[in-house]
């Protein structure tokens, strides 16, 4: 019989200027960027970053609530393959990050609609 | 100083059944950097959830992709359940095992075949598409259809599979079996398809972690890591290992794939010697969901992750797919670096992509 | 098929669709379905190309690719559209990036219908292109005979 992992599953609500320090603290600690997401509700952005570790499966996502026109750092000095995650954040939510290691500039999936899940329907 | 120029590849090319565009940076013949440009088959279905509610969205799930359609189907339905905090029963766990790894196997050899296609051995593509059918034939005898199913909903299963049904699933896993053993000998040994896999495209252990990657991209660099380990459905109960190699290259990718078409078998027999015998195949599941939560499943192609806010109305806030292979898109990037012109096609192929997974 | 006499070669590009349509379009050209003993002839180059098989939904960015490839075939040619996608857009038409069917940018001459396109269904569609194709080409030469033609 195989053994069953149950693993850590948490959501860690901290303050947007604390992200890269958190951030740095994950990857230290051996953990990879297994997901970024964002959620626009209620006319707030909810971005997600999750961290898994791939010997203790745990999952550790730091969630970072803010206004539409706040501007945050993008992590993709600490880890270069957030760059797909927070150019599909910038191009469909309209989410304001500056300093992308490669910036498509809006051009990753070439929609014609502006920022489509910025609004609610 | 080398002249440097920059050769578009795709988004058609003869090695991919889909589009996907690559800028290519070349030196001479060698590849100094890849850029990635997606969107060619962006539907914007997570958008979908103010339009279906959240048990119509289990069959958009499943549209995501063709290949591995169940397992975003089974992924999604297990989010929503979490959230609602419902048990499923017995049975449809282990029917919902056994439609996965049929599915995985399918996905593998499909793949193995446009792997052979890649290096131009045709004769080894439709031997593995010859065996696929027969993976394919058993998916339609049991679900109604070769591809997409739509057996999932929130709270279970909707169709059974009976004890005949049952025993022919194992016969044809016996004729399957024997037949690749031959092709798998052909990949392992054969002296052409070594020169083309062998010691190309390696990816280290230290890069694989870095760049987060997932699936048997991982697990062909030595990163043991494989969701089912997490025992949802009934992967808890199943004896298995993840199977993992050290090389890192092509090859171990190859390896890694076919030996698990091999698990996958394993697994089948497995999970239908321990299916209870009971009648229910779903739960009842009342009201909307509410709340959020993050589901990990093992696909054909890695781990994939979904995301599902819930308010507690019909329709979700938000549906998110984390594909595996948009997580190996910065994986393949810094795979192509120092790599021949020539071997790009092929190099391209060994992650697996699923361009529609990956755009959605 | 029975005063069917070229052999026409197929080219098949993938629109905005999942994957099931253009696998079961792959699975139609190799063993078990084996479309080729029809005649046809798969290629990757539309200059070569007498039959376009379109599977998905058409979105903005590939519009001007289908229509591309559409006039670089010569002329006579068939259009099929394989998959309930590429007929209307399908389950993705309330999507923001979905324009419709193939025929929003293309005429289309044969609906295949089916969620993924089952490969009986593909083969009966290539085999009414095939006769479609011939009917077409006599037309042609019909016209060429005439004088009134190129």
């Amino acid at each position: 019989m195989a053994e069953v992992i149950h693993p850590l599953e948490v959501i860690e609500e901290i303050p947007a200027e604390g992200l890269l320090g958190k951030v740095m603290e994950k990857k230290n600690a051996g953990m990879r960027l297994s997901q970024a997401c964002a959620v626009y509700n209620e006319g707030k952005y909810e971005l997600s970053y999750s961290f898994a570790d791939d010997t203790t499966y745990e999952y550790v996502t730091l969630r970072i609530v803010i206004d539409p026109e706040t501007v945050i750092p993008s992590i993709t000095d600490i880890v270069p393959q957030a760059v797909f995650y927070e150019n599909e954040m910038k191009e469909l939510f309209g989410v304001k990050i500056e300093m992308i290691r490669l910036d498509y500039q809006n051009k990753l999936y070439r929609i014609e609609k502006e920022t489509p899940f910025k609004e609610e329907g | 100083m080398k002249k440097r120029s920059i050769i578009p590849f795709g988004p058609q090319h003869p090695v991919l059944p889909e589009p996907i565009h690559i800028d290519l940076v070349i030196e001479d013949e060698t590849v100094v950097e890849a850029i990635p440009s997606v969107g060619f088959i962006h539907r914007g279905l997570e958008k979908l959830v103010e339009k279906r509610d959240f048990n119509q969205m289990a069959y958009v799930a499943e549209r995501i992709c063709g290949i591995c359609s169940f397992q975003h189907g089974m992924g999604y339905c297990e989010a929503v359940e979490h959230i609602f905090g419902v048990e499923v029963p017995d049975r449809a766990k282990y029917l919902r095992t056994i439609w996965a790894e049929l599915g995985r196997m399918h996905s593998h050899l499909l793949w193995l075949g446009l792997l052979a296609d890649g290096f131009g051995y045709e004769n080894l593509f439709y031997q593995c598409w010859r065996v696929r059918e027969k993976v394919l034939d058993l998916q339609e005898l049991t679900s109604g259809g070769r591809l997409i199913f739509s057996v999932n909903k929130v709270g279970g299963v909707i169709r059974d599979i009976p004890a005949d049904q049952q025993r022919t699933i194992l016969s044809t896993l016996d004729e399957v079996e024997q037949e690749l053993y031959a092709i798998r000998d052909t990949f392992f040994e054969d002296y052409s398809v070594l020169s083309r896999l062998k010691g190309v495209g390696i990816i280290t252990k230290e890069q694989a972690h870095d760049l987060g990657c997932a699936g048997p991209f991982a697990r062909a660099s030595g990163i043991s890591t494989d969701m089912r380990k997490l025992g949802y459905a009934a992967y808890g109960d199943l004896d298995f290992e993840p199977i993992t190699s050290n090389d890192g290259d092509s090859f171990a990718r190859c390896y890694c794939r076919m030996q698990e078409v091999f698990q996958s078998i394993d697994l089948l027999r497995q999970a239908i010697s321990k299916m209870p015998q009971d009648n229910e195949l779903a739960v009842a599941v009342k009201g909307n969901p509410d709340g959020e939560c993050f589901m990990r499943v093992e696909q054909p192609r890695g781990e994939a992750v979904y995301y599902v806010k819930a308010n507690g109305k019909p329709n979700l806030v938000r549906m998110r797919v984390r594909t595996p292979t948009f997580a190996n898109l910065p994986g393949l990037c810094e795979m192509l670096k120092n790599t021949q012109l020539a071997d790009v096609g092929l190099l391209v192929l060994t992650i697996d992509p699923c361009v529609s997974c990956t755009e959605r | 098929m029975a005063n069917v006499k070229r052999s026409p070669w197929l080219l098949h590009y993938d629109g905005s669709s999942c994957n099931g349509c253009d696998i079961e379009v792959l699975a139609c050209l190799t063993p078990v379905y084996d479309a080729e003993r029809f005649g046809v002839m798969n290629t990757g180059d539309p200059m070569q190309a007498d039959i376009l098989l379109v599977t998905g939904g058409i979105n903005s960015q590939n519009a001007s690719v289908v229509r591309q490839l559409y006039d670089q075939m010569p002329r006579p040619k068939v259009v099929v559209a394989v998959g309930v996608c590429a007929c209307t857009g399908g389950i993705f038409k309330d999507c923001y990036n979905i324009l419709g069917g193939a025929d929003k940018v293309v005429p289309v001459d044969i609906y295949v219908p089916g969620c993924a396109a089952r490969p009986q269904s593909i083969i009966d569609g290539i085999v009414q292109a095939v006769e479609l194709f011939q009917k077409r080409s006599d037309e042609h030469d019909a016209l060429v005979q005439s004088g009134k033609g190129m």
